[in-house]
């Protein structure tokens, strides 16, 4: 018997993966061949999607991208033998690429078959949560703390202090919510975790559940991604029933139980006071701080709320101890970061990576410049909420404080490439159109500011008295910054004013007149 | 072909019933009516309120903030199409003045046989090929024209 993997990932699918699946079944029946096809998680590699492996004794062997219209003769050709071809990159994991990742978090992305319990625990599953149950709530809660994990949504909060806050507050009904709420333009690293390794957020948060004695979680799923609600439900149903979620989770005493929840479409429901409140079925507005949710969280109650990638980190911190971890990265950044290559460019996919390479590394080298041919003018960094880097900041590494210190952010992770075709006036706008429309309007700042912001800057590009409209747009930018509730609208400005300082040509105004006034 | 059931307080009712127990119940139920009838009519505010105990002016609050409730059943297919950063990055505005053209509808509406409904989307997660489009709950990426027309072809077929 010959086995192929052809992804289930919706990314692939996006691309042609079914039609190439059904492709493949119907050849093998014409031609009596025995076949067994898997259906992975994708490796990450899109511009190869759909990427068919074969296994062969030197190792999985992929072709890609491989549309349906090419299987017979690709078949012909000797793909099942996994003979040379045009569409051939050699052993998958053999290709730079691939290799020359770090992959801690994905390390199962792509390998395994998502849906199977078995091939999860075959390739180091639940070996975390087996460390978990003999370290204790306590020592489980050392562990991340050595790790130097940090929240890997945007915010960039260290793991370990919110899971200490919550574990020292009376023992209550407590939660584990799981912001699966993943809207920012370029970032896609949560999907293909919850599709290509769903069983690993699983474990991460019955990990979380037994540091902090809570019993019970939510995924709060975002309803854009239907694929993975379906690989997530099928996950849960088959930990439960194989006891790795009830009452006495792995025969350890410990309850822990989970659901998905599915959101609907409110970009803001990202912010976690704001998915709080609408997992209580209210309108997604934004609370203030304190009190943290690790205090007064979901229902009143003490609530961890982290991000996918962070919670499906935790499993191989467990599994390889904390110090492992934290010996990759540099600086207060520690372990890797899944970036995400989106946009204009000519090898977009998610790259796990220690922090500290640049954002120049990341676009031209790994990312391949860009997908049209054309230069690369600007690269937004951290979604629709990130800053613009033009070129002259491509050594930036990528960090949490190198970004800060640029006026930037690494937020989630994603790097969306523009060719030099962009008009950064009109991308400042979309900021401020965007804010307007997905602000949850509880404060003044964000829910009129974006409004006028797209007003202002309009009056820029006309020329309507320029010098004044642009002192205007940098003091409404420094309201919004300065005076709202969360970081929609208090992170709206650094796209705006990036998109401003470094490309004032855009905008008909002068370099120099910004930097005289800095 | 129908594919939302008409609207009836009774059935409603039952749908409301099947979900109220939950926590946070709110969202589940909208999502439940608006699967079976395509939309979550102001008739069903005021069973919801009644059914959790809330204000019907807090039901109200809820279908009017999330973008993905309607007020009325969409065409018999919806196509998203993306239009966050990254798929602006690869092109896709002049894929949407394309198929709203081809439509002849404006993003939000329906095209007059009811066939299309146009949205926009903000993000997919498919931004390493994008542009990106949902046609119903099928995803596409990687479109140029070419590909778009075929979507929407199939939209409207």
């Amino acid at each position: 018997m010959i086995r192929i993997y052809i992804s289930r990932d919706s990314g692939a699918l996006a691309l042609g993966a079914e039609a190439v699946v059904k492709r493949f079944e119907k050849a093998a029946e014409e031609r009596g061949l025995d076949i067994e096809i898997v259906r992975n998680g994708s490796r990450g590699m899109y511009w190869l999607e759909p990427l068919v492996e074969v296994e062969t004794d030197q190792g999985r062997v992929g072709y890609g991208p491989v549309r349906a219209s090419k299987v017979d003769d690709l078949i012909e050709a000797g793909i099942l033998e996994g003979k040379p071809h045009e569409k051939c990159i050699g052993v998958v994991e053999e290709y730079p690429w691939f290799k020359n990742q770090t992959r801690l978090t994905f390390a199962r992305v792509g390998t395994t078959d998502p849906r199977s319990l078995e091939d999860y625990k075959a390739h180091g599953g639940y070996a975390g949560l087996k460390k978990a149950l003999e370290a204790g709530p306590d020592g489980i809660i050392e562990e991340v703390l050595t790790s130097g994990l940090r929240g890997r949504g945007g915010a960039g909060f260290p793991t370990g202090i919110k899971w200490r806050t919550v574990a020292d507050t009376p023992p209550q009904q407590k939660y584990i919510v799981c912001n699966a709420d993943e809207g920012d333009s370029g970032t896609f690293a949560d999907r293909m975790i919850m599709e290509g390794d769903p069983f690993v957020l699983i474990e991460g948060m019955t990990i979380a559940g037994i540091a902090v004695g809570a019993t019970y979680g939510y995924i709060y799923l975002r309803s854009e991604y239907p694929h993975s609600s379906v690989a997530l439900r099928a996950a849960i149903d088959a930990a439960r029933e194989a006891g790795l979620l009830g009452d006495n989770v792995a025969g350890s005493g410990f309850a822990f139980d989970m659901e998905v929840r599915d959101g609907a479409g409110a970009y803001v429901c990202g912010e976690e006071t704001s998915l709080l409140d609408s997992l209580e079925g209210k309108r997604g507005e934004v609370r203030a701080k304190p009190p943290l949710p690790a205090h007064i969280g979901l229902f009143g109650q003490p609530t961890i709320i982290n991000n996918v990638i962070s919670l499906a980190t935790v499993p191989i911190i467990m599994d390889k101890g904390g110090e492992f971890y934290r010996d990759f990265g540099m600086g207060k950044s520690r372990g890797t970061m899944p970036i995400q290559l989106a946009g204009n460019i000519k090898h977009g996919g998610l790259y796990e990576t220690a922090f500290g390479v640049t954002l120049g590394q990341l676009v031209d080298d790994i990312g391949g410049g860009t997908y049209s041919g054309r230069p690369v003018r600007a690269v937004q960094v951290g979604g629709p909420l990130g800053a613009y880097f033009p070129r002259e900041l491509f050594d930036t590494p990528f960090d949490y404080e190198a970004f800060a210190a640029r006026d930037g952010l690494i937020g989630h992770g994603g790097i969306v490439v523009f060719d030099d075709t962009v008009d950064m006036a009109k991308q400042a706008h979309f900021a401020m159109e965007f804010c307007a429309i997905e602000s949850c309007g509880k404060c003044t700042p964000c829910r009129i500011g974006s409004a006028r912001g797209m007003e202002v800057i309009d009056r820029i590009v006309a020329n309507e008295n320029r010098a004044e409209n642009l002192e205007i747009l940098e003091d409404l930018c420094n309201t919004m910054k300065l005076g709202s509730l969360c970081a929609l609208g208090g992170f709206a400005p650094y796209p705006v004013m990036s998109a401003l300082t470094h490309f004032p040509e855009d905008f008909g105004a002068d370099k120099k007149r910004l930097e005289a006034a800095e | 072909m129908q594919k939302y059931e008409k609207w009836t307080s009774e059935r409603a009712i039952e749908i409301i019933a099947q979900h109220q127990d939950q926590k946070g119940a709110t969202l589940p139920i909208l999502h439940a009516l608006q699967e079976v009838f395509g939309c979550v009519p102001l008739e069903a505010e005021p069973l919801i309120a009644d059914a959790l105990n809330i204000t019907r002016a807090e039901v109200h609050g809820c279908v009017t903030f999330y973008h993905d409730y309607r007020r009325e059943p969409p065409g018999r297919r919806v196509l998203k199409i993306c239009l966050a950063e990254s798929c602006q990055a690869a092109g896709v505005r002049a894929l949407e003045k394309r198929a709203k053209e081809k439509l002849g509808v404006e993003m939000g509406g329906t095209t007059a046989d009811a066939r299309v409904t146009l949205e926009p989307v903000y993000c997919l997660g498919l931004c390493h090929s994008s542009p990106a489009a949902m046609l119903d709950k099928d995803v596409y990426a990687g479109l140029d024209e070419e590909r778009l027309d075929e979507l929407l072809k199939e939209a409207q077929a």
